[in-house]
């Protein structure tokens, strides 16, 4: 195996593929930052053009590109507010916030090195355990999934960090709109009110794009006046080495967050979406600060984006050793396999084994380079955005949003859909309702609705079939972790209250210890 | 080069609006099509990108656009199990410009079964069948089951038990799940997934006990699963070693069939002239030793053939469903 790894990391020093792997990866952060543009869609649109290419190069080509468009999709997130794919919808929580103070440069230099980190992390996984990291992930069934969906819920908690039962009221909205289109087990058509195009559901991405970003241009218009400025300016500004020393002084979370991403990229059906989320929400939980979250924490967007970046490389582990696709885009790099004549599988390893590793390791290339091409890049297109006075700034964004929503199935019916979302959600934030917590609902709805009818049909043969839900290992494991979800926020704010109160009783002592000294994890 | 396109098919897109309310210029005569096609054509597809319809897709959109002498859009319109993009081309314009890819049985079964699926399997104007994938009854490669005897005894052991997993609703392999319950008299459960990327992994966890799924994912799967019947007339050449329904005595032929339709108002010359381009792609060498290596069968029915076999399914499923009572 050492020995074919040595022969694709040699095949990717050639100067001709190093080439291919910057513009694949430059390519696909072009097209991930534009708001609507998936990565699927980058991909599945670039396929045609590797077909001139011989197998290897076209598939680096991919990989590059799909590696790239993930982390590009953390750009509109961070400046604008609007989620590029769905696997940067926790980097807008606190990225966006960043950029309202001024330090945008910050939020992109984390999530530059949080994607570089997480994707790393999954190629290793990727090359050294990809066969039992396999045979883990099949053991996910129905239940599993749905157990995963709720724990995924259980973020709403600790995302409503303000008022615990408007969150609640949000995610309800948020399951509420993903019951709306075509059943995903049983195809009844639900809540289309004779609209055809509502057959598919209230489209993800559209839906993003105008609960997370519309409020914000309604606010940049209702500033009134001419020449407000949507950031604060005041700040000075920050030293590169300054900001690379913080978010490197907790590699903890950057290692963590990767880690998640990679399992949860390799579960076909969840990926980059839910594992964004996790990894914000388990960020947050380790944090010595968790009220800073939301309000501009760099953690969290390395949490975010270090997540997605791995489930590129753990997406790839069941795609290439059992030929399922553990993400779409994997889908469409699985299908060029197939047309190139290479069966996924052990085998594959051995007998294409130049070709696979070539590709893995060009993963890797294309996470190393992120790392220049988004410290000079990154930078230099967030002072581009930065310099644009709001009268710009804001009918630009308006035109991002309903190019975005409309690309995604060139629909119109899509923009409307997202500008009535996003024009409710600027009411819903007035009372309190964040967005966050109707997307979470909107994305774990079906996978868990899914997963429980599914999980009631396939065990049919059970006395009791709803019972196959809290018998299962796994299932187990997952529920513990979402009641310690739940309960987490009311444990912490128990513990603070217990240590206030300690410190309150040595006020005789000035020099209360503060109970924070401790570095950051 | 991409926003050209989004602005292309915005400003295509108020061409028609106007077209409709009877602002336009009548250009779209009778006698277009000579000249068809004169512009870039759109290939859509109502799936997700990386499916079988987008593998074959691609496999095609070179030589298509050879033969047309124009190129060869490919665009995506997921939803619904397709009927969001079907429901779409009933009301796009008739001119042959935009072709999208339709199954069979998903367009007889979805008007059938759904209330309201916002297309009737005649609003669309099949335009060629190229090609099916038969269903093939799968289970995992440590499965006591060895063939399909031992697979209906084990059904019949305990009927209603036995989950059987398979892509989406209302598609070949729900039907054929059905097809198998009514003709050995069992009762298995059919499980559906949102397509055959989930529906695999659910086999191979032994969350299922068996799936039924397409022919092209016996070798995909390779020696992780065991195919126990492919619901073919003979025995596939690229399968040789795998029994069919029949001589294992039940008469189950059935599949899914990929072709092209167009909205109902289509001239049929132009009709005719996608359709011939579309048999001259069939008959690449290139292109059907791919479909083999993939188990993909080569079909061929024209226009009048499609209909033809579209009839003859819609009738042998509605009296399936009827007995089941699951026409509404």
């Amino acid at each position: 195996m050492f020995e074919v790894l040595g022969q694709g990391l040699l095949a990717n020093l050639a100067p001709s593929m190093l080439l291919l792997v910057l513009i694949g990866t430059l390519s696909g952060m072009a097209l991930g930052a534009m708001p609507g543009l998936s990565a699927t869609m980058g991909v599945a649109l670039l396929v045609p053009f590797t077909f001139a290419m011989d197998p290897t190069s076209g598939l680096v080509l991919l990989g590059a590109f799909y590696m790239g468009a993930i982390y590009g999709g953390s750009f509109t997130a961070i400046l604008v507010n609007a989620p590029g794919t769905p696997s940067s919808i926790a980097t807008a929580l606190d990225g966006y916030p960043l950029t309202r103070k001024g330090r945008s440069e910050f939020a992109i230099v984390g999530a530059t090195m949080g994607s570089f980190v997480g994707g790393i992390i999954g190629v290793i996984a990727l090359i050294f355990l990809a066969p039992p990291l396999a045979s883990f992930s099949l053991r996910f069934g129905p239940q599993e999934y749905f157990w995963v969906a709720i724990f995924g819920l259980t973020i709403i908690a600790s995302l409503a960090s303000g008022s615990l039962l408007k969150g609640l009221i949000g995610g309800l909205l948020g399951l509420l709109l993903a019951t709306v289109g075509i059943a995903p087990v049983g195809g009844d058509v639900r809540f289309t009110f004779g609209e055809p195009m509502l057959q598919g559901g209230i489209p993800l991405v559209p839906a993003l794009i105008g609960l997370f970003t519309i409020p914000e241009v309604i606010r940049l218009i209702a500033l009134r006046t001419r020449d407000a400025q949507m950031v604060d300016e005041t700040r000075q500004k920050d030293r590169l080495g300054g900001m690379l020393k913080e978010i490197l002084s907790r590699p903890v979370n950057l290692i963590r967050s990767g880690v998640i991403g990679t399992i949860v990229g390799i579960l076909p059906g969840a990926g980059g979406s839910v594992a964004n989320l996790v990894a914000y929400n388990e960020a947050k939980r380790a944090s010595k600060h968790p009220e800073t979250f939301g309000e501009g924490e760099i953690d969290g967007v390395v949490a975010s984006e270090s997540a997605n970046n791995g489930t590129v490389g753990g997406g790839f582990i069941p795609t290439l050793t059992l030929g399922v696709p553990g993400t779409p885009p994997d889908a469409i790099i699985l299908g060029v396999l197939l047309l190139h004549g290479l069966r996924p599988g052990a085998e594959l390893f051995t007998t294409s084994g130049p070709l696979v590793y070539t590709f893995i390791i060009a993963l890797a290339v294309s996470a190393v380079m992120m790392v220049p091409v988004g410290l000079v890049a990154g930078r230099g297109l967030q002072r581009g955005v930065m310099a644009l006075p709001v009268r710009y700034l804001a009918p630009g964004i308006t035109v991002l949003t309903i190019i975005g929503a409309y690309a995604i199935r060139s629909s119109v019916v899509d923009v409307f859909i997202m500008l009535a979302l996003g024009v409710a959600a600027y009411l819903l934030q007035r009372v309190g309702i964040g967005g966050a917590s109707i997307v979470l609902g909107l994305v774990l709805g079906s996978i868990a609705e899914t997963g429980l009818v599914q999980g009631i049909l396939t065990s049919a043969d059970a006395a009791l079939p709803w019972t196959t839900f809290f018998t299962r290992p796994i299932s187990l494991v997952l529920i513990a972790m979402s009641v310690l979800s739940v309960l987490w926020p009311f444990l912490q704010k128990r513990r603070a209250a217990k240590t206030a109160a300690a410190v309150n009783d040595k006020t005789a002592n000035p020099v209360s210890q503060r109970p924070d000294t401790g570095e950051g994890d | 080069m991409k926003s050209r396109r989004m602005f292309a098919s915005i400003v295509g897109t108020i061409a028609v609006a106007l077209a409709a309310t009877g602002c336009g210029g009548g250009e779209a005569g009778g006698g277009a099509a000579e000249n068809f096609p004169q512009k870039r054509v759109e290939y859509i597809l109502p799936f997700d990108a990386g499916g079988e319809s987008d593998i074959t897709a691609r496999l095609q959109q070179e030589k298509l656009a050879e033969v047309l002498g124009q190129a060869v859009n490919i665009s995506y319109k997921p939803g619904g199990g397709g009927a969001l993009g079907w429901s779409e081309l009933t009301r796009t314009a008739p001119d042959g410009y935009k072709f999208m890819g339709s199954n069979l049985p998903h367009i007889i079964l979805q008007p059938m079964l759904r209330d309201d699926a916002g297309y009737e399997t005649e609003d669309l104007k099949q335009v060629y069948i190229f090609q099916s994938t038969p269903n093939a009854l799968l289970v995992p490669a440590d499965s006591d089951i060895q063939n399909l005897e031992d697979f209906i005894a084990a059904a019949k052991e305990d009927p209603g038990a036995m989950s059987v997993g398979g892509s989406g609703d209302f598609t070949a392999n729900h039907i054929g799940t059905l097809m198998l319950n009514d003709m050995a008299g069992i009762d298995v459960t059919y499980t559906p997934f949102s397509g055959t990327g989930t529906a695999v992994p659910a086999l191979l966890g032994g969350h299922v006990d068996a799936l039924m799924s397409y022919t092209p994912q016996i070798s995909q799967l390779g020696d992780q699963v065991r195919a126990i019947a492919v619901a073919t007339e003979e025995r596939m050449p690229g399968l040789p070693d795998v029994p069919t329904f029949a001589e294992q005595g039940y008469d189950l032929v059935d599949g899914a069939y990929r072709g092209v339709s167009v909205p109902s108002e289509t001239p049929d010359d132009i009709v005719q002239k996608l359709a011939d381009a579309f048999e001259e792609v069939n008959q690449d060498p290139e292109l059907v030793e791919a479909f083999e290596e993939q188990a993909f069968v080569l079909e061929n029915y024209g226009p009048d053939e499609a209909v033809e076999l579209t009839e003859e399914r819609k009738a042998v499923y509605e009296d399936l469903l009827t007995r089941l009572e699951l026409v509404p």
